[in-house]
């Protein structure tokens, strides 16, 4: 991180409890039968700190992410962050989707100065210092303005990481965002996103089906079951980073907690005892 | 380039077949003017300034009907896009009145309003708001919804939210709506002007009209060219501009 665009950056709180989930529930009403998406729920999460949210379709986990955005609203339980009720959807918890969420009518600069003009602190010239420096970060300065429509699908998820960190947000709600590129461009992306966490320590919940990619980026990996959405147990990863999503040592607590999800490993040494 | 001289060469070939077909006397005189017949009008209107005030006239009623078909229809496209009571009632009115064609607001309108200018201008009105409506119904209905959560998230409410994001990503539809407003407020306005004789304004309608009653085919003629000349011009100042920011960004084809 350079001095000068660092200066720009807005401040935000330092608290240890960045992110507290609360027995929360949440059920949908489908045709003919109600679904329970979320059964009494709770998570803890860090300052700081790349949770990776792992588990089948149907865990209720992006589920969890929307209520947490303040897109969508417990039936039952609480959702704090900095220790404050969360009330609605706003940019201090800023969430990346995985299909493009980028505005087609703007281009590359105007997606991201779409997330600063929200900041009303900022003089024009600011904000665009704001946004070079975040495109430049995701690799993209040589893209500034060009349309969506010209951009790959991993450019323009690097697009709406940049527009995801530009006002700095308390935390970043990533909702699969890799899960629709090929796989050597999420590779790349794993990389990207561990660089920039690795300089940042931008807190993260990171939505997942794929263990490996959990593994890869997570300081731990919150393991959902599905019918009703149920943690069902969370794994500290102390690999050293950059990981590979490829690596051996990595392999190993990929397949641990396959087997977990599974039914038959009942966890190692490295999983957390479960809170009742 | 090349398309131009093809272009030329088209509508060269085709004035002159006309004029060497009324001068074979192939048709009366009286019903199919010469081609240099017409160029005679065009300059004699021209020069008098007839053809260029009734021109006026006519554009200033269609443009301020226009306005004012835009300026309802959007925001009540907007409206029964987003709260169902809207669109389960004038919705449905919009819908039955769009089948409707302007013209039909004809006699209604002379005897609400008389032989007057507000006569004009409800009819055209009611040619364009209509499709305006529907059309702006239709895009922010289209719309993935994923743009308005990529927005809230991002602390966007309100108006903002409205203006930044719904009606920018409904614009194509947006766009064609306007422009099936325009066509239409074209189209009412010739049946009005036809059909309605006020003494507060000449327009092309009423030339054409008078050329009729004179058997004056000449002028017949070339007010039916230069209401097609100004309809084309209206599609490239008014539209092409928009169509192109559209086609830039959104990628789709050049049409």
């Amino acid at each position: 991180m350079n001095g000068t665009a660092n200066a720009k950056q807005i401040p935000t709180d330092a608290s240890p409890e960045k992110l507290r989930v609360e027995n929360v529930s949440k059920s949908f009403r489908m045709r003919r039968e109600t679904v329970q998406a979320l059964d009494s729920v709770s998570l803890d999460v860090r300052e700081g700190e790349f949770v990776c949210l792992c588990g089948p379709s149907g865990c209720g986990k992006s589920t969890l992410l929307n209520i947490v955005a303040g897109l969508e609203k417990p039936d039952s339980g609480r959702v704090l962050a900095d220790g404050k009720p969360i009330e609605g959807p706003g940019s201090e918890r800023m969430m990346m989707f995985q299909q493009s969420s980028l505005f087609p009518w703007l281009d590359t600069m105007g997606n991201v100065l779409f997330s600063l003009k929200l900041k009303p602190r900022l003089t024009n010239q600011e904000r665009r210092e704001v946004a070079e420096f975040y495109l430049r970060l995701v690799g993209l300065e040589k893209f500034m303005r060009a349309n969506i429509h010209e951009l790959s699908g991993g450019m323009r998820q690097r697009v709406a990481l940049a527009r995801a960190l530009a006002p700095n947000p308390r935390m970043l709600l990533m909702d699969e965002p890799f899960g629709a590129l090929d796989a050597m461009t999420r590779e790349q992306l794993h990389g990207d996103l561990q660089r920039i966490w690795e300089k940042h320590r931008k807190t993260i919940v990171f939505v997942t089906h794929d263990v490996r990619e959990a593994v890869c980026l997570g300081d731990r990996v919150v393991l959902f079951s599905p019918h009703p959405g149920r943690v069902r147990g969370q794994y500290e990863i102390p690999l050293p980073r950059p990981r590979n999503v490829n690596g051996g040592e990595l392999a190993k607590y990929a397949i641990e907690i396959t087997e977990a999800l599974k039914g038959k490993g009942n966890g190692s040494a490295s999983q957390r005892e479960e809170s009742p | 380039m090349n398309r131009w001289l093809v272009r030329i060469a088209f509508f060269t070939v085709l004035l002159v077949a006309w004029e060497l077909l009324v001068r074979a006397e192939v048709w009366s005189r009286v019903l199919v003017p010469s081609p240099l017949g017409v160029a005679e009008y065009f300059v004699e209107s021209i020069s008098d300034g007839s053809l260029l005030q009734a021109s006026a006239v006519t554009l200033r009623r269609l443009l301020c009907g226009y306005a004012v078909g835009l300026a309802v229809g959007l925001p009540l496209g907007l409206l029964i896009a987003r709260v169902n009571f809207f669109e389960d009632t004038l919705g449905l009115i919009a819908l039955g009145l769009q089948t409707l064609p302007s013209v039909c607001w004809a006699p209604l309108a002379l005897l609400w309003f008389g032989q007057t200018e507000v006569a004009m201008f409800f009819i055209v009105v009611m040619g364009s708001v209509w499709s305006v409506m529907l059309a702006t119904d239709a895009g922010v209905r289209h719309m993935p919804p994923i743009y308005v959560r990529a927005a809230r998230t991002m602390g966007s409410r309100g108006l903002r939210t409205w203006l930044k994001v719904i009606i920018p990503a409904s614009l194509p539809f947006i766009v064609s709506g306007m422009k099936q407003g325009w066509a239409f407020a074209w189209r009412s306005l010739m049946a009005a002007e036809i059909f309605i004789t006020i003494l507060t304004g000449i327009g092309l309608g009423h030339l054409l009209h008078y050329g009729r009653e004179l058997h004056a085919m000449e002028q017949v003629i070339a007010i039916m060219i230069t209401i097609i000349v100004i309809g084309l011009l209206a599609d490239k100042i008014l539209f092409s501009p928009l169509e192109r920011f559209m086609h830039r960004r959104w990628g789709t084809a050049k049409a």
